[in-house]
């Protein structure tokens, strides 16, 4: 190599709109004020003052959303740090989502830590850090962003999962989840590589911009390489056949932390997934579609089937959110403005109902975290009325019955994707529904049973009946209701849409 | 497609680079020791290095000697003499039936469709501007001095956001590696 010239020109740092990145900012300081409290202060971080952060944070959050959203009202969307990072309307509102998932799961967990004798501060320090994950991942406008996000959201789940050291379904669990899960990044980060040969950006309006404005005469490495990440982002969203995983990690994980996990990561992966296919490779649509509709039909249908055969609560709703991954996928796959912002409603509606449904199920299993078959349900409504109509009301809101959010979730993905000539999917996804329906059903009618049961009153602590009582609250207001948030969500369109 | 025409000497390093790196790759599934694998590795890896200094990618060579030469395998060498170097597995016990075959396939079939994809597609970046005419990649300026304007242009924010990643690596990894801290029967905590 010959002589290295000096080179002595000053870079020009980007410009940073800290508005947009206030939200990770938040989650991230409160993650790390925690850390140095159970650090630094010589009495122990109490759940109660662990926990008051969190929830301050996440309050915080919504706050900024608020005017994230007021912002985008008089400038409209933009990116910001060298367009790493987009704030548009799409990305605030899942932002939002994240935050009250965070909120809930939080203030279950705070109940749950108490019932189970843990000390620190650790669950929150690790789940700000998971959520701060899922915000970059709504977030993000460009690969490697979107790949970071991830990871912090998994690092943080991986450990949040092996939890509850009493059990070893917790730690099996989460090895399985680990490597699993590290294959899964692997794979993705090879398809970002390959992308990124293709279209030399990892930046995806960039991307956007040079499919747009090429044709590729040999396109094979991008096709290999967004294959690889459907396969990457499929393992996140636990659609078949890559939900393998999915079953025994929920039913190993600590209940809180399945409600928490089952809203976060699919609010994080999906919106990530949506810009990827929409926003960055929306011009090959009639490319990654058909990959799309295998994946929506073998979702759809396993996940419904195979929970009719479980016993097991977490495992029956494991394979239920199989399902609703599905559902939600329709959305993409329709990959029209409607399209995205009925995904998008999906996920708002989703997020709050399932972290309540755990709520439940986190108190239904009792000490220890044991007791999780479905017969531990049998005639609860008789026995509490308002924490069995809760469940049944959650439930029914999953089985997307009317004057649930549920109910209008299902028929805005669906009618999207009929306006795009996909009848015979719409068709066999709700045929699934109507499957799935039978172990919502039975599971309701549980509820409901009169034989006589020999069981001790659950004690409904106040933080977590209050969870409960707002997903109720949510799932009912919206159901009957749903205008405000639907124009919410047509609103909330991605920036960059080819 | 590749590019056509190479300079003899730097054929000459590239298959002197490859032979090193095969011969590593072989070494450290051959070899019965763990420890003659493991520097099987450092070889490989030095091999790759010699690749990274004929694509002119000086700045990676020298992480890759620095990083995965030095400390990883070092990492590696650690675990391998906790677990004990003299112990003997029955590796020809199959805990899945038939996973060597299902295994081989996999390989022929990842590899064929990497080269496939090589052959056939159209790079957008790398190769062709690095090597065929042996100039750097942007002339007039090294390549430490790229790497360190796009970490702090381009990718400023993927850069800091690596930071949050490693803090909840070390946060998880301390977690899970201490003794258990749970209340006993007569503490109350509110």
């Amino acid at each position: 190599m010959t002589t290295v010239p000096v080179v002595s020109s000053s870079i020009t740092i980007p410009s940073i709109h800290y508005l947009a990145i206030l939200p990770v900012i938040i989650l991230l300081g409160a993650s790390v004020v925690l850390v140095f409290a159970t650090a630094l202060v010589r009495t122990k971080v109490t759940q109660f003052v662990a926990s008051s952060v969190t929830v301050a944070a996440s309050v915080a959050v919504l706050v900024v959303t608020y005017f994230q959203w007021r912002c985008l009202d008089s400038s409209g969307p933009s990116t910001t740090i060298a367009h790493a990072i987009v704030l548009d309307g799409f990305s605030v509102v899942a932002t939002g989502v994240v935050a009250v998932s965070l909120l809930m799961a939080t203030l279950v967990a705070h109940d749950w830590a108490l019932r189970e004798r843990i000390v620190g501060a650790e669950y929150q320090i690790l789940a700000l850090a998971a959520s701060a994950g899922a915000v970059l991942m709504t977030q993000a406008n460009d690969l490697v962003v979107i790949f970071l996000g991830l990871e912090i959201l998994s690092l943080g789940l991986y450990v949040l999962v092996a939890f509850d050291r009493h059990r070893h379904t917790s730690a099996e669990a989460a090895l399985k989840y680990f490597l699993l899960g590290g294959f899964a990044s692997a794979i993705f980060i090879y398809g970002a590589a390959l992308v990124y040969g293709a279209t030399g950006s990892t930046n995806l309006s960039t991307m956007s911009y040079f499919l747009a404005s090429n044709v590729l005469t040999h396109p094979g490495l991008l096709y290999a390489g967004f294959a690889l990440l459907i396969v990457g982002f499929s393992f996140k969203i636990a659609a078949v056949p890559f939900h393998l995983w999915s079953p025994d990690v929920y039913e190993g994980a600590p209940t809180p932390v399945t409600g928490f996990m089952a809203s976060i990561v699919k609010v994080g992966a999906f919106a990530a997934f949506v810009r990827v296919l929409i926003s960055a490779l929306g011009t090959q649509i009639d490319t990654w579609r058909p990959i799309l509709w295998v994946l929506v039909v073998l979702t759809t249908v396993v996940g419904a089937s195979v929970a009719l055969l479980q016993r097991n609560a977490k495992r029956m709703l494991a394979y239920s959110s199989i399902n609703h991954a599905g559902f939600i996928l329709l959305g993409i796959w329709a990959g029209t403005t409607r399209g995205v912002a009925s995904t998008l409603f999906y996920i708002v509606t989703y997020a709050p109902t399932v972290v309540a449904t755990f709520a439940v199920v986190t108190l239904v299993g009792g000490l220890g975290d044991e007791n999780h078959s479905i017969g531990g349900y049998r005639g609860l409504a008789r026995r509490q009325p308002w924490l069995g109509a809760s469940m049944c009301v959650l439930l029914l809101s999953q089985l997307g019955a009317p004057l649930t959010s549920g109910f209008y979730a299902k028929y805005s993905v669906l009618a999207s994707t009929i306006d795009v000539g996909g009848s015979p999917l719409a068709l066999i996804a709700l045929l699934s529904a109507a499957i799935a329906a039978c172990f919502y059903l039975r599971w309701s009618s549980a509820l409901y049973s009169d034989e006589p049961v020999e069981a001790t009153r659950i004690v409904v602590p106040l933080s977590t009946g209050i969870v409960i009582g707002v997903g109720v609250a949510m799932t009912l207001v919206f159901g009957i209701w749903p205008g405000p948030l639907v124009t919410l969500c047509q609103h909330a369109t991605l920036l960059f849409t080819p | 497609m590749i590019a056509t025409s190479y300079a003899v000497p730097s054929i000459i390093v590239f298959v002197g680079a490859a032979i090193i790196i095969i011969v590593g790759a072989l070494g450290v599934i051959t070899f019965k020791n763990p420890v003659h694998c493991a520097l099987s590795l450092i070889m490989t890896l030095f091999g790759v290095a010699i690749a990274f200094i004929a694509q002119q990618a000086d700045f990676l060579a020298a992480v890759q000697i620095i990083v995965y030469a030095g400390a990883i395998v070092v990492l590696f060498l650690f675990v391998i003499m906790f677990l004990g170097v003299d112990r003997t597995d029955h590796v020809h016990v199959e805990p899945l039936v038939a996973q060597r075959p299902l295994a081989a396939l996999g390989v022929v079939i990842t590899l064929g469709g990497l080269v496939a994809l090589m052959a056939q597609s159209h790079w957008v970046t790398g190769v062709m501007s690095a090597s065929t005419d042996g100039k750097p990649l942007e002339s007039g300026t090294a390549n430490v001095h790229q790497l360190g304007t796009s970490v702090f242009t381009t990718y400023l924010f993927a850069f800091e956001a690596t930071a949050a990643l490693l803090v909840i690596a070390v946060v998880g990894a301390v977690l899970l590696a201490r003794r258990e801290r749970t209340l006993q029967a007569d503490e109350v905590e509110v």
